[in-house]
């Protein structure tokens, strides 16, 4: 939409865009709309980008959030979101799967290790997310660095 | 931290905010870390259906953070969760966004793109692992996890309609 109907960037531009909010820490939906926002009006253009991304959402998320409160307990809600649950984490996986192809094709590579080092510290290990990044983000990027 | 579980939420999700490349899939974890084990505020149960409730509400899947910030505490532990998540990433994405243009080719940009990328990957994967951990628990829930896995992988059908299917056989009670 923002490409193709209203011209508000050309193709190269929003992939730019999306490649960045990308790679940000958080979320990058989030980091989209700044970004994006930015490039327009500045910090008001960012400011009125996330209001227009977060308000909608955050109000039904409320109401969703105030329902459950009461609700929760009821044995079926908890069986349609244990389902719901199921099937969103399959989709998880594919996510993954579909991410780690590219990386795992290629021999030689280092990409593996720091994925799977991240994976063991955070899931198996359980250390804190900012313990886990630290120890790999300066490693991985090195590598990276190097490998050009 | 201080017993004030406002100043938690807010501590814990700036801090996480910071740090979680790949977005709302790659904080999962330590968002279930924090809620449920450091902190107790939630049940293994009640994270899971919270993860549930933001894939299904439009917008960004971050989402969950306002719900378990409602959890804790109310009105203002949404909106004071909502705003720790995002905000401090917001003021480095407004930041960043107006140099990184002019490093386009730079080296180190090219670098730190790239060393992120499997440092990632094996954040979702550990949010995959912790969610079927809560979630698979019976025969059925590990199948439906594992069918949804080939689904989402061989096509590209809209979730919606995947978790309708998986709400349904939730509610049909073989779960």
């Amino acid at each position: 939409m923002i490409v193709e109907q209203k011209h508000w960037m050309t193709a190269d531009e929003f992939n730019e865009a999306f490649a960045l909010s990308q790679f940000l820490p958080g979320p990058n939906v989030v980091n989209f709309s700044v970004v994006f926002g930015s490039r327009f009006g500045g910090a008001p253009g960012a400011a009125v980008a996330l209001a227009g991304l977060m308000g909608p959402p955050l109000l039904i998320v409320t109401i969703l959030a105030i329902l459950y409160a009461r609700c929760g307990d009821i044995e079926m809600l908890s069986r349609i979101l244990a389902g719901i649950t199921a099937a969103a984490t399959g989709l998880l996986i594919s996510v993954v799967a579909k991410m780690a192809a590219p990386l795992f094709r290629k021999r030689w590579n280092w990409a593996p290790f720091i994925a799977i080092a991240a994976f063991v510290g955070v899931a198996i290990m359980q250390w804190p997310l900012p313990w886990v990044f630290v120890m790999l983000a300066p490693v991985s990027v090195a590598l990276a660095w190097v490998k050009r | 931290m201080n017993d004030n579980p406002l100043i938690a939420l807010a501590g814990y999700f700036a801090l996480l905010s910071l740090f979680a490349v790949g977005g709302a899939n790659a904080a999962i974890p330590e968002m279930h870390r924090i809620s449920v084990e450091v902190m107790q505020w939630m049940t293994d149960r009640q994270f899971a259906d919270s993860f549930a409730i933001a894939q299904v509400s439009p917008g960004p899947n971050i989402i969950i953070v306002t719900l378990i910030g409602y959890h804790v505490a109310g009105l203002a532990g949404a909106a004071v969760a909502t705003a720790a998540m995002c905000g401090p990433t917001c003021v480095l994405a407004f930041l960043v966004a107006r140099t990184w243009d002019r490093f386009k080719e730079a080296r180190w940009r090219i670098a730190i793109q790239s060393g992120l990328v499997p440092v990632s990957l094996g954040l979702i994967a550990a949010s995959a692992f912790v969610l079927a951990r809560s979630a698979d628990h019976t025969v059925v829930a590990a199948i439906i996890t594992a069918v949804t896995a080939l689904v989402g992988f061989a096509t590209r059908i809209n979730p919606l309609w995947i978790f309708a299917v998986g709400g349904l056989f939730g509610l049909s009670g073989w779960l």
